[in-house]
């Protein structure tokens, strides 16, 4: 991907004033940190961080049967999807694979909101458009918006600070209102492991919402520290964690598939629960001390036989050791089971862990 | 960012201190800013023999693994094991207790033709 085709979210201008380093990410140019890693790592954890989410896809279905036609599409069950709650689902291919995850939110009976990853956006579309069904509507309404997550312990309470009139939904809530002509979205969800909330405002109001927060004491955080925490709670990463090539029951998120109802890829899905699987994503910890796993490294036996190959690797800020996750054949894809890491062809010990790495007491 | 008139600077972003024949080697504090947050140091092996510009130890932080080069030709007679147990001292002193091997060159003359910080700092774009 060349230069010209690297796009802006709306507050773009404003991460190169608060110090961020921009990259290119999924073709957007992002922050990746401000100041460092580590600290913004910390202060989700410890306090409130934000990240802009802007690059992330919105889709809004709107008609007369749009649950039961999107419940032919997700992997996950959307009659269960009460108004005003939120549900994680996938959309898959025809053998299984992962197409995109993503997260459905129910505004009313016949209108769910869709938030999909950035890199996936007309794939989505054009996809889910050429399935649609008759007297439903689908908007790409992605450049329309702005969205930042606020994620951390003190999330809810800078959150009363800047919206006092209005209560945050409960967890894995939505909440939509207009103030002053502008439309607000709001969920109670995120990819940190921590509680917080996603908001979405018309992209033009993006960068001043943004900044209020920080100047409520949200300290601006980059995809660094945004991949590391989801890191430690083991959400997957599309592209990374999950492919086409692989079904969420290999990435043991079997919860959020439905199989008791028709959708596309669920035969293969079924047969891979009732006979079994060739290989499982797991969570793999370093032992002692090493380089940072990373996406790709080889996984080997102790015998020194390569098993599989890393997924998604980083140096845990919260537990300092290295954590990583792969596709391993079952009969390594146990708790306990002791593996290798290959970096530029020396091994570093590592073990099968339970996921996730951390869990916020 | 500090920038020592005494040391001897690469483009590769390293630092070179000439003391009793011998050089120490670190990583200069504007790329310890750049890279910030070193988790790990790949240290050389001592008494490897190396040629100028050859890959022998890796600094890594949270986003990317970075070469470590040989400013000079020589053998490599310590390393900084501190480094083993706190790789961050790289970044929190960079030009001292972040230093990471250290060599008996093959020349001395060609320390003298390495960068001054004048030249460094202008290699990173900086204003003297």
């Amino acid at each position: 991907m060349n230069d010209q085709e690297i796009k802006s979210t709306p507050l773009e201008a404003l991460h190169v004033e608060l110090g961020g380093k921009m990259v290119p990410f999924a073709g957007w140019n992002m922050p990746v940190q401000y100041t460092s890693n580590m600290d913004e790592h910390h202060a989700v954890r410890e306090a409130v961080g934000i990240f802009d989410i802007s690059h992330m896809g919105q889709f809004f279905l709107r008609g007369n049967g749009a649950e039961e036609w999107l419940n032919g599409i997700l992997s996950n069950d959307v009659s269960k999807l009460a108004i005003g709650e939120a549900q994680y689902t996938f959309i898959l291919n025809e053998q299984g694979g992962v197409i995109d995850d993503l997260i459905i939110y129910r505004f009313g009976d016949d209108q769910i909101f869709l938030v999909v990853n950035a890199s996936m956006i007309d794939e989505n579309f054009a996809w889910l458009n050429d399935h649609l069904a008759e007297g439903l509507t689908l908007t790409n309404e992605s450049d329309a918006w702005a969205g930042m997550a606020v994620q951390g312990p003190d999330a809810e309470e800078t959150y009363a600070k800047l919206i006092p009139e209005r209560e945050l939904p409960k967890r894995n809530g939505i909440d939509t209102w207009e103030h002053d002509n502008q439309k607000f979205i709001v969920c109670r969800t995120g990819y940190t492991g921590e509680d917080g909330f996603e908001i979405f405002v018309s992209a033009d109001q993006g960068p001043s919402l943004f900044k209020k927060f920080v100047n409520a004491g949200a300290k601006p955080c980059g995809l660094g520290a945004r991949d590391s925490l989801r890191l430690e709670v083991c959400y997957p990463l599309n592209g990374s964690d999950l492919s086409p090539q692989r079904t969420p029951v290999q990435a043991g998120l079997g919860f959020f598939c439905a199989i008791d109802k028709p959708f596309i890829g669920r035969d293969i899905l079924k047969k891979q629960k009732e006979e079994g699987l060739k290989e499982r994503l797991v969570a793999i910890k370093y032992t002692g001390k090493g380089p940072p796993p990373r996406a790709h490294y080889g996984v080997f036996t102790k015998d020194g036989d390569q098993i599989g190959e890393l997924s998604s690797g980083v140096f845990s800020p919260t537990l300092k050791v290295g954590i990583a996750m792969g596709y391993l054949p079952v009969e390594f894809a146990k708790i306990g089971a002791e593996v290798d890491i290959d970096v530029r062809g020396r091994k570093f010990p590592a073990k099968v862990v339970k996921k996730p790495f951390y869990k916020k007491d | 960012m500090s920038l020592p008139e005494n040391l001897k600077y690469t483009a590769d972003h390293e630092w070179i201190a000439l003391e009793g024949g011998l050089v120490t080697v670190g990583i200069t504090d504007h790329a310890q800013e750049e890279l910030t947050d070193i988790v790990f140091v790949e240290l050389p092996e001592i008494g490897r023999v190396c040629e100028a510009e050859e890959g022998i130890a890796v600094v890594e932080s949270v986003k990317a693994a970075s070469d470590i080069y040989a400013p000079l030709a020589g053998e490599i007679v310590e390393v900084n094991n501190d480094l083993e147990a706190d790789p961050a001292l790289v970044n929190t002193d960079p030009h001292g207790k972040g230093w990471i091997f250290k060599m008996k060159v093959k020349d001395l003359a060609d320390v003298d033709a390495l960068m001054d910080a004048d030249a460094y700092n202008s290699h990173i774009g900086g204003n003297s």
